[in-house]
This record gives structure tokens, C-alpha cells and sequence, in this order.
């Protein structure tokens, strides 16, 4: 078991490594960020000199090596923007994103999964037709429409709720949390539901095909043979089954949940990192760029191994298996 | 009984609640307002930005400022004067305190004109004819030039005043340089003589100002607001929502087409001024064969009946009326109303005829036209991308196939500019950054090479014109200065060298209850800002 968290890690450090390699290859065409930082009067020396000192008119392998060089050393440079260092930046960014990405996957694991049951098992009825309907809705509609439909609705029409922002955040140390206050908890409404839509109306249409799947096998109906209860049944063991893709793929789209709120965080002026990201996009940042592209890379990784070892917890078999193999 | 007795005791608690509310608000004036982009820093000379520093400069100030009608006016100077040719004297403003308590000396100036002419500063330009700040004592000082510089006052709005005893005990004495990889205390914090001051400051998210009980303008000119706070809302509907919602009171960048629905909801109102901002277009003139074109071992460009067969086949009002929805004016000038040299007199568009313009072509030797690289932004400028799909299509009809390339301003600006200008036909903007013309006609139209030209990117040049800039640079009667000016921007106008289009409008909107000063720079002045 630790030797395969520690292969894992092992992993992760040669993921993030191949996705700066990338990600340095393609700061070659994301244009020159001397000119955003500069004055129109600043003279054509004074630019070069800036380039020079930056090291952009090195070759992409030698800005990588330097890259690689310095991130070992935690050093991850002065965002080329604001002048900070990128790792503090992205400490106050972290806080936002991942307290958004919470709670849009809490809230469609909580109404995705419940939904998904109910749909399989009463598939014929008049609810779950409706709420394949409406789940059409969240599957197709792109996201950045359903932010802007619901700021419509509920901050300009009806003005219950901001269109922007995290409201009032409380810091804890380096954490900052919105989740403390009541504007905090009013902000993140919008968000985390706009965020969450995709993925809860995903979620359902998986549990259901999968619920639809296995009761057809013999187990369940030996099950319902041997006289068990429905509710034995459907969510001991029917739903208990189902489980196993469904943690691959929320675990999955926690991960791009994370890293693609990029769209949400623009709509709502979300401060987390994907707004960061956008913005530095947007100047050529490439500190910024270069170490938000390789925390993703982490974040992907380590997520794959909370997924792998929950698949341990919920399927007996990959256990003994794995036993066996040891 | 009893029930109405405490129903009326709850109401009567209610209405002294509520009152003691409305109070407490009615007496603390909050402004909020928003912009598409935060300011990067707090340090005053961190970036030439105008962005950066309307907002810095709400707790900083320059020896002499701006009024709302854009004239200078004392700041901390309250009079200048040229005591000798290259010699310029200051007398500063007595009794000025930094927000920190320390007493504004001559030491301060002397100071911050050299932080701003270090590295790390971005600044320096404006003082680039400054050879020497001398002290002469507590509340004077001198600018010595190195040769006469009659409009260096217009120079300095732009260069604020920093302490010398803050900036030395926070180890800023240097502005904020990005390659020592260290953030300047400076970059986070303030420390000015302004009408407010930097209460909180979250990068990118929100920054909260106050007012300075203790500033020296205040007996003139009372603040009204005693809170500021700015959010950055980056997507454009997100902020005319939010404005909509009453969650603010102004938004200062409104994309053209969000300003009907703003206007049409009661209680909001639009804001607009012709900007200092000339959007044009530019050919390049320096190539023997263009880097982008068909015809090959001759440059088109060169042939001025080709220049102004493009400007005769574009047609400026469709693009102000329909592309522009109106927020632009149609100029024929390098520089609009308000940059000191403008004059209307002269500014008289050729007509657009595209008849004209076949006939011009085929005179040239280019009957069928001919194919050329366009190059045009498509973030940097009001709805860029759309005018130079504009440009293509009008084009067309005279043969001419302009071969569009939109992209983001990094890697735009990376194509035209220094020191490649690796183009055929581009669009830019200009605002010149004295307010004077012969800012625009140094950096757009003097020749390559030396100083001026810099952004040049057609490599249009001219000696008649490179002289008259000799001119009107060391002119000192005003009069004879703008009459050289004029025979300039004429000169440009005349030789087609570009193709002026239009001067943006600046658009803000706000709340109906605000009053504040607009002017074309985009300069927004908190300071002038009133809540009815």
C-alpha cells in the first residue's frame, strides 16, 4: 500500500515535470509580455534590457531548465503583473477555487446521486421524466449563459443575491474563508450552482444508467428471491455497485472542476485561479502561467490516487486481489 | 389591550432602529465603483498606465495637476516659473503632511524625480530632458534641462511625490523592479499627500480607500466621500449587472453595447466624452517589397495615390455610426480636441469615394488591386476587431484583398512594434502622453532611428517633417509653436502617411445620483466625486 502511494508521487512529480516541459514550449507563441509592462515612452533599449534581465530571448529549454531549476527550490519568481511572488498570489487565490469547487461538487454529489437513484428506479414515472427534461438543460447549456441567466434573475430582477465576488471573507491564517459569513454563503450561491449544474445532471444520468444496469443482474434477483426489503435491495446492494464508476468519475471531474472553473470564476469575478489564470493569459504572465499549469498537473495526480485508493474501500475484490499480488 | 400595547411598544423599538440605521449610513458616503482591470500596483511608477495611475494618484500627487477641464493646475507646487532658458523653479505648497505625518520638503521632490528616472521605475520618460533637480531650499526647487524644454509642466501630472523618509525606512527607494524577484514594500502600501488614503488592499479583488481628515485641499474643495471601495469585475455583463443590481455606483469601462440598456433603466445614467485617443491606420513605407503582399520588388505603399486610394475606399462614418454605434468621432487628424495643437480648421476628412479610389489604384499600376497582410488587435481598443473586419470588406470593393490577422494585444503589439515592425498594414492607437501634439508626432511620424519614431511602424519618414519637430520642440511663444504644429499635422494629413479613423469615446455609467468629472484622458479623479 505505501508503495504504491509512494510510486504514485513518484508519478506526480514526473507529470508536473512534462506539463512545464509543455507548457514553456507554448510561451513561445503567447506574445511578449515586456510591452504590457512597460510605458508607451519607455525607449526600445530600456525593453530590451527588461527582456534581457527576464531571460525571454533565451531558448525555451534554457527559460525550462531555469524554471525547474528555481520550483525545486519553492521559487517560483514575481508575477510579471503585479510584481509579487507567484507562490503568494496563488496562495490567496487557492482558498476561493477550491472553497467554490466544494461546494458545487457537494452539492451535485448530494442532489446528482439521489436523483440518479430515484430516475432509475422509478423510470417510468411522471418525476423522473421531468427531471431528465430538465437535466438536458444542464448537460447543453454552456455554462457562462447559465451564469449570466441566473445573475439575471436573481441579482439584477430580484436582487436577492450579488453578481460578484465572495462577499465577506474571514482569514485564518493564510486560508481565507467566505464560508463563515452570511455574505459569503449568499455569493457563493450563484457560483457553485452555475459550476455544479453540469456536473450534477452528469452525475444522474450515470448513477441511473448504472442503477438500470445492475438491477437486471441475477444477483438482485436472487436478492429479491431470498424475500429481501426494496430498500435492502435497491441501496445495499443495487446501489452499492454502482458506486465504483461513479467515483472515477466524479473524482475526475473534481479535478476539472478545479482547474476549468475558469469560465464560472470570469462570470462571477470568482477571485480564485482560474480568473488569475485567464488574467495572465491575457499578459503573457509566464511565472503565473507556469506554476498554476503545474499545481493543476499535482492536483490531477493526487486526485487519481484518492480515487484509486477509494475504489479499495468500496469494491472487496480489488482488495483481496491486491493482497494476493503482494 | 395588552397585545396592542406591545405591538406598538415593537413598532415604536422598530422605527428608532431603523432610524438610527439610516443615519449611520446617510452619514458615512460610500462610493463603489468597478473597471474590467485592477491597478497593479500601488507604486506611482511602476507602469505608464493611465489605469494605474488615476488610482495611485487619488493618495499620491504631482507637483502640478490636472482640473476637470484638463488644465494644470497647482498641486504640490503652487507656482512655477522659467527663470532661465533651461532652468525651471518651484515653489512648493507650505504645510503638506505625507499620510505618515512627515512634513512635504524640497528633499521629497528631489527624491522622487530621481526614484523616477531609476530603474524599475517606468515613469522616466516624461522627465527625459530633466538633467538635474537642484534644492535651492525647503520650498524650492529647480529642474535644470539639458537644452530649452518650454512645455515640461505638461510633463509632470504624471510623476507623483513619494516621502524620502518613508521610501528609505521601508527599503523602497527603488521602484518596484520585477527582475530582483523581491516585492517592494511600496508595491502594497502608500504613503502619499492625497485626498485619500489605502485602507485595504487585496490585489485583483478589491481595493478600499478613506479620506484624509488632514489634507491641505480640503478648505477649497471639501471630499464628499468618506469611503472608496473598488472591485475589479473583469466580464463586462457581470459588470453592468452588478451596477443594474445597485450593487454599484459606477462602472468605468462600458462596452458600446451594454450603453442602451444602462441608459434605459430608470435611475442610471451614461457618461461620455470624446477621448484624447486617435485610432488609425498605417501603411508600411520603409520596405522595398512589403512582407505580405503579392506584388513582389516594389512596395505599393511607397506610391502615395496608393495611400490615398485606401483612404478614399474606407468609409469612416459607416464604421463611427455602425461598427461604433456613434461612441466614436471621425477625425482626419493624428490628434483629436483637447491634445494641445488640435486644430478644427484643418480637420477635414477627404470624402469617401470609392470611385475616386479604383480610379487612384489603376493610376498607380494596380488596376486589379492587390493582396496585403492586415494586422489589427482584437482586445486593445473599442471593438478593434470588428472595425478592421470593416476595413477588409470596404477594401474588397476596390480590389484590394486585406488579409485580416486579430490577435491579443501580447502578441500583437510583440508583431508591429520595435524592433521588428514586421507588418504591411496595421491598426494602432495613440493618445499622446504630454497632451500635446508633438508627443504623437515624434513617436508616430518622425523618422526611424534615433529617438523619435518609436513607434513608427509604417517607417514613414520625411525631413520636412522630422525639422518642423526640431521646431517646435525648442519654440517658446506658443502662438508660433501650434501655427508649426498645425503646418505638421497638415503636412501628415495631406501625404496620406496614415489613415486617421476616429477618436474613441470614453463611456463610464453611474448611479443617477452621482455627479464626478469626466475628461478624455480617462482620467478619472475620485477627488471630484459627488453622492446627491
Amino acid at each position: 500500500m505505501l508503495g504504491f502511494i509512494i510510486r504514485r508521487l513518484f508519478q506526480a512529480v514526473l507529470v508536473m515535470l512534462v506539463v512545464a516541459l509543455i507548457a514553456f514550449a507554448l510561451f513561445n507563441f503567447v506574445g511578449d509580455p515586456v510591452n504590457n509592462m512597460v510605458g508607451q515612452d519607455t525607449s526600445l533599449a530600456d525593453r530590451e534590457r527588461l527582456r534581457q534581465e527576464l531571460g525571454l530571448n533565451d531558448s525555451f529549454m534554457v527559460q525550462f531548465a531555469r524554471f525547474v531549476g528555481h520550483a525545486v527550490q519553492g521559487e517560483f519568481g514575481l508575477s510579471y503583473q503585479q510584481a509579487r511572488p507567484v507562490g503568494q498570489i496563488i496562495l490567496e487565490k487557492l482558498p476561493a477555487t477550491l472553497e467554490l469547487s466544494f461546494a458545487a461538487a457537494t452539492l451535485a454529489l448530494s442532489l446528482g446521486v439521489p436523483m440518479g437513484i430515484y430516475t432509475g428506479l422509478r423510470r417510468n414515472s411522471w418525476g423522473a421524466q421531468l427531471l431528465l427534461g430538465v437535466s438536458l438543460i444542464g448537460v447543453s447549456l454552456p455554462t457562462f449563459l447559465i451564469g449570466i441567466l441566473l445573475i439575471l434573475i436573481f441579482a439584477v430582477w430580484l436582487g436577492w443575491l450579488p453578481s460578484f465576488g465572495r462577499g465577506v471573507v474571514v482569514h485564518f491564517g493564510w486560508w481565507s474563508s467566505g464560508l463563515v459569513t452570511i455574505e459569503g454563503w449568499r455569493a457563493i450561491i450563484l457560483p457553485s450552482v452555475t459550476l455544479a449544474l453540469f456536473q450534477m445532471t452528469l452525475i444522474m444520468r450515470l448513477v441511473r444508467a448504472e442503477m438500470i444496469e445492475v438491477l437486471r443482474t441475477d444477483y438482485i434477483k436472487f436478492a429479491r428471491a431470498r424475500g429481501l426489503t426494496d430498500r435492502a435491495v435497491n441501496f445495499g446492494h443495487a446501489l452499492k455497485n454502482t458506486l465504483v464508476p461513479v467515483i472515477t468519475i466524479t473524482g475526475l471531474q473534481l479535478g476539472s472542476i478545479i482547474a476549468f472553473a475558469i469560465i464560472t470564476e470570469t462570470v462571477f469575478q470568482w477571485p480564485g485561479m482560474g480568473l488569475m489564470f485567464i488574467q495572465a493569459v491575457t499578459f503573457a504572465d509566464i511565472p503565473v502561467m507556469a506554476a498554476y499549469l503545474v499545481l493543476v498537473g499535482f492536483f490531477f495526480v493526487v486526485i487519481n490516487l484518492v480515487v484509486d485508493l477509494l475504489y479499495y474501500v468500496v469494491d472487496p475484490r480489488l482488495r483481496i486481489e491486491r493482497a494476493a499480488n503482494v | 389591550m395588552m397585545l396592542r400595547l406591545n405591538r406598538m411598544l415593537r413598532i415604536g423599538v422598530w422605527a428608532v432602529l431603523t432610524a438610527i440605521l439610516a443615519t449611520a449610513f446617510a452619514e458615512a458616503k460610500t462610493f463603489r465603483w468597478a473597471n474590467e482591470g485592477d491597478a497593479n500596483s500601488m507604486d506611482p511608477y511602476a507602469r505608464q498606465e493611465t489605469f494605474l495611475l488615476l488610482m495611485d494618484m487619488s493618495f499620491y500627487e504631482p507637483l502640478i495637476r490636472r482640473s476637470r477641464e484638463m488644465k494644470l493646475e497647482p498641486g504640490l507646487a503652487t507656482e512655477w516659473a522659467r527663470v532661465e532658458p533651461t532652468v525651471w523653479r518651484f515653489k512648493l505648497r507650505q504645510g503638506v503632511k505625507f499620510h505618515d505625518g512627515t512634513p512635504f520638503t524640497a528633499d521629497d521632490v528631489v527624491f522622487s524625480y530621481d526614484r523616477a528616472t531609476h530603474p524599475g521605475s517606468n515613469v522616466a520618460s516624461p522627465l527625459a530632458t530633466v538633467k538635474e533637480v537642484k534644492k535651492v531650499d525647503d520650498l524650492t526647487v529647480d529642474l535644470v534641462t539639458d537644452g530649452p524644454d518650454p512645455i515640461l509642466p505638461f510633463n509632470l501630472p504624471t510623476i507623483a511625490i513619494m516621502s524620502k523618509k518613508w521610501c528609505e525606512e521601508h527599503n523602497a527607494t527603488r521602484a518596484a523592479d520585477i527582475t530582483k524577484g523581491e516585492e517592494s514594500y511600496a508595491t502594497r502600501n502608500e504613503n502619499g499627500t492625497g485626498p485619500f488614503m489605502l485602507k485595504e488592499r487585496q490585489p485583483d479583488v478589491k481595493t478600499v480607500l478613506v479620506k484624509n481628515p488632514n489634507w491641505w485641499g480640503l478648505k477649497d474643495q471639501p471630499i464628499e466621500l468618506d469611503e472608496v471601495v473598488f472591485n475589479r469585475i473583469e466580464n463586462a455583463s457581470t459588470r453592468v449587472s452588478a451596477l443594474l443590481s445597485g450593487e454599484l455606483d459606477m462602472v468605468y469601462t462600458v462596452p458600446p453595447q451594454d450603453t442602451d440598456r444602462i441608459s434605459k433603466t430608470q435611475g442610471m445614467k451614461i457618461w461620455k466624452t470624446p477621448e484624447l485617443r486617435t485610432i488609425f491606420l498605417g501603411m508600411d513605407q520603409n520596405r522595398d517589397e512589403l512582407l505580405e503582399s503579392n506584388i513582389k520588388g516594389k512596395n505599393p505603399f511607397k506610391d502615395k495615390r496608393v495611400r490615398q486610394a485606401f483612404y478614399q475606399a474606407i468609409d469612416e462614418e459607416a464604421i463611427a455610426a455602425k461598427v461604433m454605434r456613434g461612441f466614436a468621432r471621425p477625425s482626419a487628424l493624428m490628434v483629436g480636441p483637447g491634445v494641445n495643437g488640435y486644430d478644427a480648421k484643418l480637420d477635414k476628412r477627404s470624402p469617401h469615394d470609392p470611385a475616386a479610389a479604383k480610379k487612384l489604384l489603376a493610376e498607380a499600376g494596380y488596376p486589379n488591386g492587390f493582396e496585403v497582410g492586415f494586422d489589427c488587435p482584437n482586445d486593445r481598443y473599442v471593438n478593434d476587431e470588428a472595425i478592421c473586419q470593416a476595413v477588409v470588406a470596404m477594401l474588397a470593393r476596390i480590389g484590394v484583398k486585406a488579409n485580416l490577422l486579430a490577435q491579443t494585444r501580447a502578441k500583437y503589439f510583440a508583431k508591429i512594434n520595435a524592433p521588428g515592425y514586421n507588418t504591411s498594414f496595421y491598426m494602432l492607437g495613440w493618445t499622446p502622453g504630454t497632451y500635446d501634439a508633438l508627443d504623437a508626432l515624434k513617436a508616430l511620424a518622425g523618422t526611424r532611428g534615433g529617438k523619435e519614431g518609436v513607434f513608427n511602424s509604417g517607417g514613414y519618414s520625411n525631413p520636412q517633417l522630422d525639422q518642423l519637430n526640431k521646431n517646435i520642440q525648442v519654440e517658446l511663444d506658443s502662438e508660433k509653436r501650434n501655427e508649426m504644429i498645425g503646418q505638421a499635422l497638415s503636412l501628415l494629413r495631406d501625404d496620406f502617411a496614415y489613415i486617421p479613423l476616429h477618436q474613441q469615446v470614453v463611456v463610464w455609467a453611474t448611479r443617477d445620483n452621482v455627479d464626478l468629472a469626466q475628461t478624455g484622458d480617462n482620467f478619472f479623479q475620485l477627488r471630484y466625486v459627488k453622492l446627491k
